[in-house]
């Protein structure tokens, strides 16, 4: 049985360093299961979190040798074989211990999203009629499974460290699918252009690349929206149009 | 205790899958103040793994279809041990409870004319189960958090419940710790409701993650509460079983359901071998009409492939055993023959199993829509569970309450795929209701300081136990042992062993070791967790024993018919004055005439 080494990131809020694991390789092994492994032999106190096993429920978010990823979907043979591998917690989030990182700012920022609002039920029984080419966009959206690995990766939030001001890619995604749903009546793009200031999203696409349910968050998502901000806002057009209509 | 803080609430939901968070709307609704404590973080829960669709009567795609026969399909699947006046309430409410989730924002997949699109899925008669795509539990559990984050609901996320507290008879808070550091906290309620789904991690296959260790079975029944039917366990038939790592992960029914087939090694579609005489009216005797029947022609019957869950997980079995199984002990699942038929095949998979498709691609190198897939029975779901009132959901025990997998009745001996996001909605909601009217009518009781001090003390054991048993090996032992010896074929022989097995293991977590400081420590978790599921073992292999004949989720080699007898009663497990498990068998209620009459009609 072959045998790889794992570089560990060890510690919590106040230091820590990488500590080297040897984990026995099977077939079609994913990393989630090397760390279990040695979770289960080596190091009992080893915290992470992991819930699916299968990309579904976006716990077990880590960086693999220097990269956002799913540790339950990332398989061992894409990793170079004769070299450690390097697992280390998400950056844009504070740290609690060894990968566990306190995402909670995320859950606060959903909050302050206007929920969803449907318009009036289009039948008497009460239900709504849409089509399948309706939701298609939406749909793409509702994939996502909160991993906050776009967060984790997008610059305004990892580098500038602007958590206060920006809601970053996962809730301009969710913003997008409340806004682009075909019964919603809310309008949230006062907000998206002062309180979450989508503005901030210079396009770096980082986050799509990122995204292991492969949602289009920049194209799909975050232009669209940003477009529609503009034409809400910043169109001389309608501006002037606004205006005429005050006076 | 002056020195653990307490929170107060009217109502305390433990867990936060769909059943807890529908059970936490609901009685914040009603206007009483909810915490909601999970596990894990929120919008985690297992519910995310369910992928097939929520069974509800709705009629959109097929309009024969209506509540009565959702009745008689679920009290058939269950093969009449069901809590009948259960499965009346859930065949009734669920088409409300999924258009209630889309006036939330869920967005199902469409029919032509915009409706809510629905498919089949085994034995169900008519299309029925409400979806989107194959991540409908994701769907579900998103809507409901969304939803529920508005309502002024407290959640309190990666903290785990280790007891229920008792003021006299009645349920009045709860002991727990929370992940990070380790710290106890206090839940003063004047209603309970346990929603924690399931105990796969008993078993060493399994689709179930590390949350699903019984706690709330276990939670129960240290209070003094009954549980039924726990012989009745779930043994999906399609889990992955290649590579090892992935082994026992879901794969969907919805691959049947979208013309998926069932082969052997030598090519053989084995299911048409054996279709059972309660099924064979409605099953397709040929593989043309099977496929027509999953392409929607209401004329034709359903491919065997679609028989219930306990059945073909069976087949399986017997193919495996008879040395027809794949290479590594399964058998074949394909869906890329439907090429054959349909042109644009590829897409059409595509988009109908999108994370099907990309579960086997990334896992397991392999593209479903060109080659079969291998699978067998994976440990899914638990029948058995917290024996409650089908009307109010309250358990045995006054102030406390249980909804979907931990609580039991609706399923009887074999849940129909579909039937549990509905129930998780239905019961979900009743508890809620019921908890709040509870909870209006009574006042808090009085914590208990020696309840919480003993507590405190056992929880804090495994710090005290230097050098003593590895947690994860005492999980692995356990795991190994209940699947060789309670699986999915069952002898008195080998169950008597695992009550001895289970002997020896409660003596090994006596000693259990928890390595490093109490800070988020999976492996102090981890032996906490053990208790919940050495108790939910025993009372699986007790009731397991009792019922010596072979119905739905269980299967006695050495009854492998089922008993007329047996049809009439359900077991029920409490814990004795002693602090022994007794079994008793409890009779099930005589079937109103009208209920009896829908049977007679539509069975």
């Amino acid at each position: 049985m072959r045998k790889a080494t794992f570089k560990i990131w060890r510690g919590n809020s106040e230091g820590g360093e990488f500590k080297s694991y040897d984990a026995d390789i099977q077939p079609g092994m994913v990393v989630l299961d090397a760390v279990l492994q040695i979770q289960g032999e080596q190091a009992g106190d080893l915290a992470c979190r992991w819930n699916c096993r299968a990309g579904k429920c976006g716990s077990c978010s880590a960086e693999i040798n220097g990269k956002p990823k799913l540790m339950c979907m990332t398989r061992m043979n894409t990793l170079p074989e004769n070299e450690p591998i390097t697992v280390e917690p998400m950056k844009a989030f504070p740290l609690k211990k060894d990968l566990v990182t306190d995402v909670s700012w995320n859950y606060e920022v959903k909050k302050k999203i206007k929920k969803f609002k449907p318009r009036a039920p289009d039948a008497e029984d009460g239900t709504w009629r849409m089509s399948q080419g309706d939701v298609d966009r939406v749909q793409e959206f509702r994939k996502c499974i909160e991993c906050f690995l776009c967060q984790d990766v997008c610059h305004v939030l990892r580098d500038h460290h602007k958590h206060e001001e920006f809601i970053g890619p996962r809730f301009l995604v969710y913003a997008a699918a409340l806004e682009m749903h075909p019964l919603d009546t809310e309008n949230r793009l006062g907000d998206l252009k002062d309180e979450s200031n989508i503005g901030y999203c210079n396009i770096t696409k980082c986050c799509t690349k990122v995204c292991p349910e492969s949602i289009t968050i920049t194209d799909n998502a975050i232009i669209p929206l940003k477009e529609r901000v503009v034409d809400e806002f910043y169109d001389p057009l309608t501006k002037l149009v606004k205006i005429l209509r005050r006076k | 205790m002056a020195e653990y803080p307490i929170f107060e609430h009217d109502v305390l939901v433990i867990g936060a899958g769909g059943a807890g968070l529908r059970a936490a709307i609901e009685a914040s609704a009603a206007g009483v103040s909810v915490g909601l404590v999970c596990k894990s973080l929120l919008g985690k829960a297992h519910t995310v793994m369910a992928e097939g669709g929520m069974a509800a009567a709705i009629g959109n795609v097929d309009d024969r279809d209506n509540w009565k026969v959702h009745f008689t399909d679920t009290m058939r699947g269950g093969q009449y041990v069901n809590n009948w006046r259960m499965a009346e309430l859930h065949a009734k409410e669920a088409p409300d409870r999924v258009r209630e989730l889309e006036a939330w924002g869920a967005v199902f997949d469409r029919t032509k004319d915009g409706k809510i699109l629905q498919r089949n899925f085994g034995g169900h008669k008519y299309p029925r189960l409400a979806h989107v795509g194959d991540r409908t539990g994701l769907e579900m559990i998103r809507t409901l958090q969304d939803h529920g984050i508005h309502q002024g609901i407290e959640v309190y996320m990666e903290v785990t419940v280790v007891s229920l507290l008792k003021d006299g008879d009645r349920v009045v808070g709860a002991f727990a710790y929370e992940r990070e550091h380790g710290r106890f906290r206090i839940f003063r309620a004047k209603a309970v409701i346990l929603a924690t789904g399931g105990i796969g991690r008993a078993y060493k296959i399994t689709s179930n993650s590390w949350e699903g260790t019984g706690d709330g079975h276990s939670l129960a029944y240290d209070s003094g509460a009954e549980l039924i039917d726990m012989e009745f366990i779930q043994f999906h038939p399609t889990g992955m079983v290649y590579p090892p790592s992935v082994r026992g992960i879901l794969v969907t029914e919805g691959v049947r359901g979208e013309g998926g087939i069932l082969k052997n090694s030598e090519g053989k579609r084995f299911m048409f071998d054996d279709i059972p005489d309660l099924y064979k009216d409605q099953t397709a005797d040929n593989p043309e009409e099977g496929w027509k029947y999953t392409q929607g022609d209401k004329n034709a019957r359903r491919p065997p492939e679609l028989l219930t869950r306990d059945h073909v997980a069976r087949c399986i079995v017997r193919e495996v055993k008879a040395g027809r199984g794949s290479p590594n002990g399964g058998v074949y699942l394909d869906i890329a023959w439907i090429k054959e038929k349909l042109s644009n095949a590829e897409e059409h998979i595509k988009k109908k199993l999108p994370s099907m498709y990309h579960q086997f691609k990334q896992l397991a190198d392999l593209d479903i829509t060109k080659e079969p897939m291998e699978v067998g029975p994976t440990t899914h779901y638990i029948m058995g569970g917290i024996r409650v009132d089908a009307d109010t959901q309250a358990s045995t025990v006054p102030g406390l309450f249980a909804a979907g997998e931990c609580a039991a009745g609706i399923n009887g001996a074999n849940r129909l795929g579909g039937n549990s996001l509905s129930d998780l909605l239905v019961f979900g909601k009743r508890a809620g209701e019921f908890a709040a009217k509870f909870a209006k009518e009574n006042d808090h009781g009085t914590i208990d300081d020696s309840q919480v001090s003993e507590k405190v003390k056992w929880s804090l054991q495994p710090f005290n136990n230097p050098g003593g048993e590895n947690p994860f090996k005492i999980q692995e032992d356990l795991q190994e042992m209940m699947q060789d010896l309670v699986g999915i074929v069952r002898t008195e022989r080998e169950m008597k062993q695992a009550l001895e097995g289970l002997t020896k293991l409660r003596t090994r977590l006596a000693n259990v070791s928890a390595t490093g400081n109490i800070d988020f420590n999976p492996s102090w978790h981890t032996a906490l967790d053990l208790h919940n599921l050495l108790n939910v073992s025993e009372a699986v292999t007790l009731a397991a024993i009792e019922r010596k004949e072979s119905r739905g989720g269980q299967f006695r080699d050495d009854f492998p018919l089922k008993v007329e007898e047996f049809g009439k009663v359900n077991f029920s497990v409490k814990k004795g004055d002693k602090g022994e498990m007794e079994i008793k068998s409890i009779p099930i209620p005589e079937m109103p005439a009208e209920l009896k009459q829908i049977i007679e009609e539509l069975g």
